[in-house]
Order: C-alpha cells, then sequence, then structure tokens
C-alpha cells in the first residue's frame, strides 16, 4: 500500500495560544481517515493546512511524495467540502459543478458528459438546470461533494461535511460517502467531533486533543483499547475506578487482572458498561459490592446505575433478560469481564 | 352601515385612511404636476384646464439653457458614478474582507458627511476649493456631489460583500480559480446587486443635488435643478411642471429597475454596521 498523503511535524499556533505542533500522520492511498475531537482541538487547523488555506507554521506536508506546503489552493492536488456555504447561488447546479473544469480547459463536450456521470453518482441526475437554492441541505452538500470528485483530487478533504444536517439525513449521507468512497478509491481526510460519525464511516480514527494526536487506530481498536485516559474518557460510555498495580497483577477492590502495562503504584481503571456483569446478593468471592440506584430500561437493553460505596457509581448496560432479575436498591455484586488500566498521574 | 365597520374593524380602517392620506400627499401633487405641464390656460377655481396645449413642452426642449443643463446633469451623475465606483468598491471590498485596527470606526466615520448641516459643510468646502482653484470647474462640481454619495456608495457594498460566505470564495480557490478569478467569477456577481442599487442611488442623488452644485458650479455648471430655480422664478408654473416631470422621470425608471434586482432588505442591510 502507497502512502497518499503525509503529514511531517506540522506545526501551527494561533494569537490566541490555540493551534497545533507535532502533527504526523501517514494516510495510505484508498483510506478514509477521520480526524476527531472536540472543537478548537486543531483537526480543522490541519485539514485546512492540508487543503492550502493555511500555512503551517513549521512542518512539511507531501501529498504522493510532493511537498505541497508553499503551495496556493488552487494548485494543490487537494478538494475541500465545507460545513456549508460550497455552491455558489448565482450559478446554476451545472454551472458550479463545471467551474473547476472550465478552469481547467476541457473540451465542453466531456465537462457534459462528466457532470452528467458525477450527478449519477451522488443521486441527483437532471438537477443541472436548477439553483442551489432550490435543493435541500443535503442535495446541496451532495453537489458539493460531486464537484470534488469531478475534479478526481490526490485527496479529499471534508470539513464536517454533514453537521448541519439531521440526524436521520447525516446516516444517509454517511452510507452514501462510504459508498462513493468504495466506488471510486479515494484518499479522504474526514474532520467531525461526532464520534458515531468517526466510528462508522473511517478506516482510521485520529482522536485529537488540544492540538496534539491523542491515538491513530482503526475504531473498533479506539474503542477497545484506548491509548490515554482522555481518549478512554471521549470515546463512548466508560466508568473510571481507582485501583491498585502489585507486581503482575491489578487490583480492583476483589477482582484481579493481568497487569499487562506493567504499570506501579495507584492506578486508574476503565471499564466499559457492557463489560460489566450483575449478580444479585453479595455472597461472591470476587467483585464489588453495590445496590442499584437506577435502572433506565432502553428497550433490548438496560442503563443500570450502581453505587459502589467508596468506588463511586458507575453504569452498566445489561440485557433485557438480566433485567428482569434486577430492582431498584437491591444489592448486587459487580464483576468485570475486561478492563483497561492508566497510570494515576 | 355600523355593522359594516364593525365587521372590518378599527384597525382595517384607520389603514384606509392612512393609505388615503398617502394618496393626497403624495399621488395628487403628482397627478397635478403631470396635468400642469399639459395645460395652456388653467385658472381657478375649475378642475382642469381649460385649454390642453404642448406649449411649454416646446419652450423647455427648444431652451439653449435648459437643454444644456440636461446634458450636463447627466454628465456629472454618469462621472460621480463611474469615480465612487472605482473609489467605494474597494474599499467596500476592504472593510468586509480585511480585519484592520478601527475598521468599524472608519467605517462609522462615513456618516460624517451626513451628520451636519449641509450648508455648513459646503462652504468650507468651497473655502478649500477656491484655495485649490476647485471653484467654477467640473472636477469640483463632481467631488462636491461625491461627499454626499460616499456612505452609501461604501455602506451598501460592504454589506453585499459580507453576505459572501468565505467558503463560497474559498470553495473557488479550491476548485483551482486564482484569487482574481475567484474576485471576477464568485465574489463580484454575488455582490452585484448591492452594487448596482448603491450606484442607482449615488446616480440619482447627484441628479438631484443642487446646494453645493449651486455653490461651487456657479456660473458655469448649472446642472438641471440649479436650472429648474430660475424657470420656476422666471415662466409660469407650467414650464416648472415640464422641467420636473424630466428631472423625475430618470428617478422612476431607474428605481423601477433596481426594483427588479433587489428587495427592501437587501437595501436595508448595506446600513448594517456588523
Amino acid at each position: 500500500m502507497s502512502i497518499q498523503l503525509s503529514i511531517r511535524d506540522l506545526s501551527k499556533r494561533y494569537k490566541t495560544g490555540e493551534g497545533v505542533s507535532g502533527i504526523s500522520l501517514d494516510v495510505n492511498k484508498g483510506e478514509l481517515i477521520t480526524l476527531l475531537g472536540p472543537s478548537g482541538c486543531g483537526k480543522t487547523t490541519v485539514l485546512r493546512s492540508i487543503g492550502g488555506f493555511l500555512e503551517p507554521d513549521s512542518g512539511d506536508i507531501l501529498i504522493e511524495g510532493r511537498s505541497v506546503v508553499k503551495l496556493p489552493p488552487e494548485k494543490r492536488p487537494t478538494s475541500m467540502v465545507f460545513q456549508g456555504y460550497n455552491l455558489w447561488p448565482h450559478m446554476t447546479i451545472y454551472d458550479n459543478l463545471a467551474f473547476g473544469l472550465k478552469i481547467r480547459k476541457m473540451p465542453k463536450a466531456e465537462i457534459r458528459s462528466a457532470v452528467e456521470e458525477v450527478l449519477r453518482l451522488v443521486r441527483l441526475p437532471g438537477a443541472e438546470k436548477k439553483y442551489p437554492s432550490q435543493l435541500s441541505g443535503g442535495q446541496q452538500q451532495r453537489i458539493a461533494v460531486a464537484r470534488s470528485l469531478l475534479l478526481k483530487p490526490a485527496v479529499l478533504l471534508l470539513d464536517e461535511p454533514f453537521s448541519a444536517l439531521d440526524a436521520k439525513l447525516r446516516h444517509e449521507m454517511r452510507e452514501e460517502l462510504r459508498e462513493i468512497q468504495t466506488e471510486t478509491g479515494l484518499t479522504m481526510v474526514f474532520v467531525t467531533h461526532d464520534q458515531e460519525e468517526a466510528l462508522s464511516l473511517s478506516d482510521r480514527i485520529v482522536v485529537m486533543n488540544h492540538g496534539h494526536i491523542e491515538q491513530i487506530a482503526a475504531p473498533q481498536d479506539i474503542y477497545d483499547a484506548p491509548e490515554t485516559l482522555y481518549v478512554a474518557e471521549f470515546i463512548g460510555k466508560m466508568n473510571f475506578l481507582k485501583g491498585g498495580a502489585q507486581g503482575d497483577k491489578l487490583v480492583v477492590g476483589r477482582m484481579e487482572f493481568p497487569n499487562a502495562k506493567h504499570l506501579t503504584g495507584e492506578v486508574v481503571v476503565a471499564v466499559r458498561p457492557e463489560d460489566i456483569i450483575l449478580e444479585p446478593g453479595t455472597s461472591q468471592a470476587a467483585g464489588l459490592p453495590g445496590t442499584i440506584k437506577q435502572m433506565m430500561i432502553l428497550g433490548h437493553y438496560a442503563e443500570v446505575s450502581i453505587d459502589l460505596g467508596d468506588h463511586g457509581i458507575i453504569r452498566a448496560f445489561q440485557p433485557r433478560d438480566k433485567v428482569k432479575e434486577l430492582q431498584l436498591g437491591q444489592s448486587v455484586n459487580a464483576t468485570f469481564n475486561k478492563v483497561i488500566a492508566y497510570s494515576n498521574n | 352601515m355600523r355593522w359594516y365597520f364593525r365587521a372590518i374593524g378599527t384597525r382595517k380602517i384607520i389603514e384606509f385612511l392612512l393609505l388615503i392620506v398617502f394618496i393626497v400627499f403624495f399621488v395628487s401633487p403628482l397627478l397635478n404636476l403631470a396635468v400642469l405641464a399639459f395645460s395652456g390656460k388653467w385658472s381657478y377655481p375649475d378642475l382642469l384646464p381649460q385649454q390642453w396645449s404642448l406649449q411649454w413642452w416646446k419652450f423647455v426642449l427648444h431652451e439653449d439653457e435648459i437643454s444644456k443643463s440636461i446634458g450636463l446633469s447627466f454628465l456629472i451623475a454618469a462621472l460621480v458614478t463611474a469615480l465612487s465606483i472605482v473609489l467605494c468598491i474597494p474599499a467596500a471590498y476592504a472593510f468586509a474582507r480585511i480585519r484592520f485596527p478601527l475598521s468599524k470606526v472608519f467605517l462609522f466615520s462615513f456618516l460624517l458627511t451626513h451628520a451636519f448641516p449641509k450648508m455648513g459643510l459646503y462652504v468650507s468646502i468651497a473655502v478649500l476649493f477656491y484655495k485649490l482653484g476647485l471653484m467654477n470647474t467640473l472636477l469640483g462640481v463632481v467631488l462636491v456631489h461625491m461627499i454626499n454619495v460616499l456612505m452609501f456608495m461604501t455602506w451598501i457594498p460592504t454589506a453585499a460583500f459580507r453576505n459572501v460566505h468565505s467558503a463560497q470564495e474559498e470553495s473557488a480557490r479550491d476548485v483551482g480559480a486564482s484569487p482574481f478569478r475567484v474576485f471576477r467569477s464568485i465574489t463580484l456577481p454575488m455582490a452585484l446587486p448591492g452594487i448596482i442599487v448603491a450606484s442607482i442611488f449615488t446616480f440619482l442623488n447627484s441628479l438631484d443635488e443642487a446646494q453645493g452644485t449651486f455653490l461651487v458650479g456657479i456660473p458655469d455648471y448649472r446642472t438641471m435643478p440649479i436650472v429648474m430655480y430660475s424657470i420656476i422664478s422666471d415662466f409660469p408654473g407650467s414650464a416648472g411642471a415640464v422641467f420636473s416631470i424630466i428631472l423625475t422621470a430618470p428617478t422612476i425608471i431607474l428605481l423601477l429597475a433596481a426594483q427588479r434586482f433587489v428587495s427592501a432588505d437587501v437595501m436595508s442591510s448595506g446600513f448594517q454596521l456588523k
């Protein structure tokens, strides 16, 4: 697999003190990579630097092995889809789509057939003569994606392109984008603050925080093995408890787990709500005793809050069959299938 | 009868009365003007002229000074419009796009020319023009006219440029357009309605300007509104009526044209100091 986009030690500081530093990232050809993080984490700064809309203070950006960091946006082999205001309201959809091709001096007949084809790809055939204001928000974003696709960019950049759409439409657009990506084999860099979007869409996720990269991994690995406490907290739901490391063992209450990271002293133990098993009664040797504080029925499962006394309150997802055995105020014993430990500092 | 008024409600009745007042005050003078322009003999108390005639039209159109003043007025208006476009559009673009210190203060300062009594301003300008030798010159008259329109010519296009979102310019760069091409193909066409409105406003304002012209342009630059004064004092009312119709016609035509390009809210957004 060849590397399509390579970011090397990218830094950019704003006057406000925010910015990014030490960003290094390799994106393979045909890969869809997501930059995920809260607002102000620097993900858009990285994306705009790739697109040429920001000049980084230091570092290099290579596309297909060639440094592009000195090029203006119009000279870069990238194309960007913005959050909104992508289209030009005084032009028809045809003119919006053909604008870039006309600049490239493509023959008219070729432009016509290319536009027709790309409109089919984004499921808006025959929209050529319409104006952007005659389309819905979702359709407008599809046209924006189509315009970028027409230019056959080496890297397609997407800056929260679906964040202004409603949840259902967002879901549809995600599926469509994935289809387009499989069909065209385009390399894509997608920026979002929506972790569901990132998990469902990406080949790999780059979790960012305060201007640096926390972790780069495939969606399942990000979820199963968050490398830092920040990622553990940010992705999905997670419970945190105090624990201790004793040699090659991690001890949480009466439970013991292997100390894979060779931590020492006090540690923070993270447990996913679905990795918690609840048994009525308190007699078991292992596990942590607690009482059920709240149960929220969510259809095929329930979210149960358990007061563990010194260990605080944890949330557990329980299958509906199990929920029938439980009731409010009941004493239970909680055991964990799997924990992830972080050094406590 | 009372049931009828009650059914339509007092609000409607008040609206109707206001409409009547509006018609009486706005339409009837214009109507009177139109009738007067075509009258040969018209004396009180008759509602319509005893005699219709086109003689004052012939008179006005044949009087040398009058036709010259019409030409001059349109020449000056065109010059003022062209010059203020050249001067104000780049400024408006800068106000809309570039953040520089005190930009709000600068933008607001355009109001200054409208904040004082005009005559005071013109007199001080005239003092300056005497020193610079600009009295009784075309350039002097054009400059005085421009002072009046700087505000609209900057504010309205600034708002129009602000309505062009930066993502719209950036996506044009992104698909391969140079900065100049982006301005020509994206930014300018999108801001054009606002610029057209401001230009029409400028043109009409210049056609109408009398005070400053009177002070700076006399005796050689006698525009339509200035000639109007002498016509009203030297000739019967009908000549003045004919002349004011000639003066009003371009206004109405241009305003109707402007209506096609922009809605009132574009106009009003020009006055927001964001």
